[in-house]
């Protein structure tokens, strides 16, 4: 099989099916049941009729207001701002991520709401305006007493304000590196199928490292991918 | 309540659909016994669309991966984890061992790291080096065709390098290292460490027509749509069935206990059906337990009859004793030299390492006994819930400002990218009688089956060890020229010891040796005290090496399968 042939063949699974007996029951009612579908439910990822159930229940929750939901909007274009080629933080959709993780892990809630709540506290003393409609100097300025920890001291030792800002950053660059905009914008180029030959030359120079000769003589020949392997007795790779 | 019986007789009943109970439904259904098969979770098959998360992205997934769920993240394979609601386990006094179960057909083959190691002649005799623990009654030679034809079988990549103790085998060719794994092998060649392709078993390269080849998705712990990693559905009981055998699965069956007559003899297993709550009946000849070590001590213990007062096969006291896991540290690191990479190219290569090291020490010149492998991650790997925390803490290397906002936050995010690596080890623990599971009394779970109560203390072999490891690990950080992230784990830390049961390689439960005193199984892991009951998981397991242990169960289930059929054939059992 030429290599060609051999990537079609591993995407198209020219594989023998499992032939399933179900013991209790015809494997087509139970997995009826299993793929019944869940009011609201538009996910497609493998999971488990109860781990269904956990989403949607999650879902139809909601945990922040929509002032809280408004300030984690801007504060989150403040963290990771729009540039020239792609887009802010909520147009790829953390505020949405943020809201389901408040949920999904409740240990966060207090420091979250909490935090919202010191912005908006330290904006109305200081400018007489909440935080989300104070102007971006005002803003930023803000968020400079917060958003520069001191390294030296513990995470878990600092003002609960400094903690909550760490935390939002987070969040908010994780749901950004894992949205298609933020993927797109690191320029991550696996989760695709792929034949693996070995480090680019220019990438091996770039880091002044080298293949050794003998080290490679191991390795897979890919132009034998799709060739049965067979052996001699003592184990020597004929194919 | 009345128990519903089975009119069938099954030739052989297999507790578990895991490595030893895929092995034996493989080699037995193949020989044309009629098999029953009992799994404690539902139908799995990595290839239907419903249950897949190979090839998903993040944002599939409402919480972007994380492991709020499933413990290894949500895209992970496994159905269950540490803690199962409704099948709870406890510890006595301060002992804290922690029992993963995956109740889904396959069990926990479809998440594994895919490490698939020999154990080496020295592995089976280590009393005769440090006086600790004991041998095996067999030897690497009575194993060795075995691991041959499994090599055959099911498929691993590696490489032949005639070494002492990690033997030759049947491989296919290793991929390419990476880029970090080149750092990694010029940083541990600096300290004499030597370092080796992996072996994993994932299909480099055709080994057959009904299984696919690596499409270097890195995904492996999300079980593979085309079949090319092991695991035990899909490389055995499929092709079983596809074969003709006659197999019967019974699916999210929760077996209680294993049936016995008058005589003593096993007559079958009795099951709870989850999915109705009631008890059933299954009859069969043999009863094969391939339920995981501590799973299968479970059962044993709570098969008690007039003829097994104490638990069947247990009139040695010595089932759920001798329970051992790895001993596991790890630590992570920066290095300066992997920044501003280029994201040219596709990098995620196998689900797994593509190099390691072995053990290379001398326990002569060393404070303790046994030894450990290095594992090595590391690159450029798809975002998930976690990625690009604390962005730009790295910049404290550097001695600038960590922390703000901004722009600024994806420069940094892209130039530290790829840059850091980390190492695990695996070693090898002493079993001892002193750390065991036995039955919680007070305590059944959601079937009214009782649970399990673990006992379980590393000792000094253990921590000493580990300080090696975390000794080794900075070494190596520093050979390549980086920085080591968070503190060094302390003696009072117990240097960063895994708590036992973390690392998912608990053996031993059942274990294996010629005398019925001391010992559960016989040389073809068959229960002294009953001829028809086979154990073909981790319980048998004298010792464990520093190798992980699904190479060598699947390799010893073909061999006691074989002596099943044998013994079948004879009407000895």
């Amino acid at each position: 099989m030429d290599r060609r042939n051999s990537i079609k063949s591993i995407i198209l699974g020219s594989v023998a099916g499992g032939l399933a007996v179900h013991g209790c029951k015809p494997e087509a009612e139970a997995k009826a049941e299993d793929t019944q579908t869940l009011e609201g439910y538009s996910y497609q990822y493998g999971r488990t009729p109860k781990e269904k159930e956990r989403i949607t229940e999650l879902e139809a929750e909601q945990f922040f207001n929509e002032h809280e939901l408004a300030t984690i909007a801007v504060l989150s274009d403040l963290i990771l701002p729009p540039n020239d080629k792609f887009g802010s933080a909520t147009e790829a959709g953390v505020q949405d991520f943020i809201e389901f993780m408040a949920k999904d892990i409740p240990e966060m809630q207090i420091t979250l709401r909490g935090g919202l709540m010191w912005l908006d506290h330290r904006s109305n003393s200081q400018f007489g305006t909440e935080f989300k409609s104070a102007s971006e100097d005002r803003q930023m300025q803000l968020l400079d007493t917060i958003a520069y920890p001191d390294i030296l001291v513990a995470e878990t030792e600092r003002t609960l304000e400094i903690q909550f800002f760490s935390l939002m950053r987070n969040l908010v660059v994780t749901g950004y590196y894992t949205s298609k905009i933020g993927i797109k914008d690191l320029g991550y180029k696996g989760n695709t199928p792929n034949v693996w030959d070995g480090v680019p030359k220019d990438v091996l120079e770039q880091h002044g490292v080298a293949y050794e000769k003998e080290w490679l003589a191991k390795c897979i020949d890919q132009s034998k991918r799709g060739v049965i392997a067979e052996w001699d007795e003592n184990g020597k790779l004929l194919t | 309540m009345q128990i519903k019986e089975s009119s069938t007789l099954y030739d052989v009943i297999i507790v578990g659909s895991g490595a030893g109970g895929g092995m034996s439904t493989k080699i037995l259904a193949d020989s044309g016994l009629k098999v029953a098969v009992v799994e404690a979770g539902p139908f799995f098959d990595p290839k239907d669309p419903e249950l897949m998360t190979q090839l998903k992205w993040p944002w599939e997934s409402p919480r972007r991966g994380a492991g709020t769920v499933r413990p290894f993240g949500d895209f992970d394979s496994a159905y269950g984890g540490w803690d199962i609601a409704g099948e709870p386990y406890t510890n006595k006094g301060d002992s804290n061992f922690r029992w993963f179960r995956s109740r889904m057909l396959g069990g926990r083959t479809n998440h594994w790291g895919r490490i698939s190691l020999r154990f080496g002649p020295r592995d089976f005799k280590r009393k005769n080096e440090d006086g600790l623990g004991d041998n095996w009654p067999i030897g690497y030679g009575d194993v060795k065709p075995y691991y041959d034809k499994v090599d055959k079988l099911i498929g691993v990549f590696g490489t032949n390098e005639g070494l002492p103790n990690d033997p030759d085998g049947f491989f296919l060719p290793p991929p390419k290292p990476r880029l970090h794994e080149l750092f990694y092998i010029r940083g541990a060649r600096k300290s004499n460490i030597p370092v080796y392709p992996s072996r994993l078993s994932i299909l480099t390269k055709m080994i057959n027509e009904d299984r696919g080849i690596c499409f270097y998705c890195a995904q492996c712990s999300r079980a593979c749509m085309v079949y090319a990693d092991f695991s035990s559905e899909t490389c055995l009981i499929f092709p079983a069935q596809k074969n003709g055998g006659q197999i019967d699965l019974f699916l999210n069956a929760m077996v209680r206990e294993v049936t016995t007559n008058e005589e003593g003899k096993a007559t079958g297993v009795s099951y709870i059906n989850k999915e109705d709550r009631k008890e059933y009946k299954l009859k069969g000849k043999v009863v094969v337990l391939a339920a995981s070590a501590c799973s299968s001590a479970r059962i044993l213990l709570n098969s008690k009859s007039a003829q097994h007062p104490n638990g069947l096969g247990n009139s040695s006291d010595i089932v759920g004793k001798y329970l051992h896991d790895s001993t596991g540290a790890s630590r992570a690191a920066f290095i300066p030299d992997l920044m501003n990479r280029k994201v040219s190219y596709n990098e995620d290569g196998v689900g797994g390492m593509h190099i390691y090291s072995p053990w290379w020490g001398d326990n002569k010149k060393l404070d303790f006994p046994r030894g450990y492998h290095i594992e090595v991650w590391g690159g450029m790997g798809m975002p998930n819930y976690g990625f690009g925390f604390n962005p730009n803490e790295f910049n404290k290397f550097f001695g600038t400002k960590v922390g703000g906002y901004g722009n600024g936050l994806k420069d940094d995010v892209k130039k530290y990218y790829g840059a850091v690596l980390g190492f695990g080890g695996r070693g090898e623990s002493i079993a001892m009688k002193d750390n065991y599971c036995e039955i919680d009394p007070t305590k059944v779970d959601e079937f009214g089956i009782p649970v399990l109560r673990f006992n379980y203390k590393w000792s000094d072999h253990e921590r000493k060890q580990v300080r090696h490891m975390q000794d080794t690990f900075e070494e190596l950080v520093h050979n390549m020229g980086g920085e080591a992230l968070g503190e060094k784990p302390t003696k009072e830390q117990d240097y960063g010891m895994s708590p036992p049961g973390w690392i998912i390689h608990e053996v031993g439960t059942t274990r294996m040796g010629k005398n019925p005193k001391t010992s559960v199984v016989n040389e073809f892991q068959q229960l002294h005290d009953t001829d028809n009951v086979f154990i073909v998981d981790a319980g048998p397991f004298v010792s464990q090496a520093d190798k992980n242990p699904t190479w060598t169960i699947l390799a010893l289930s073909w061999r006691t399968s074989d002596y099943i059929i044998e013994q079948l054939k004879q009407q000895n059992i």
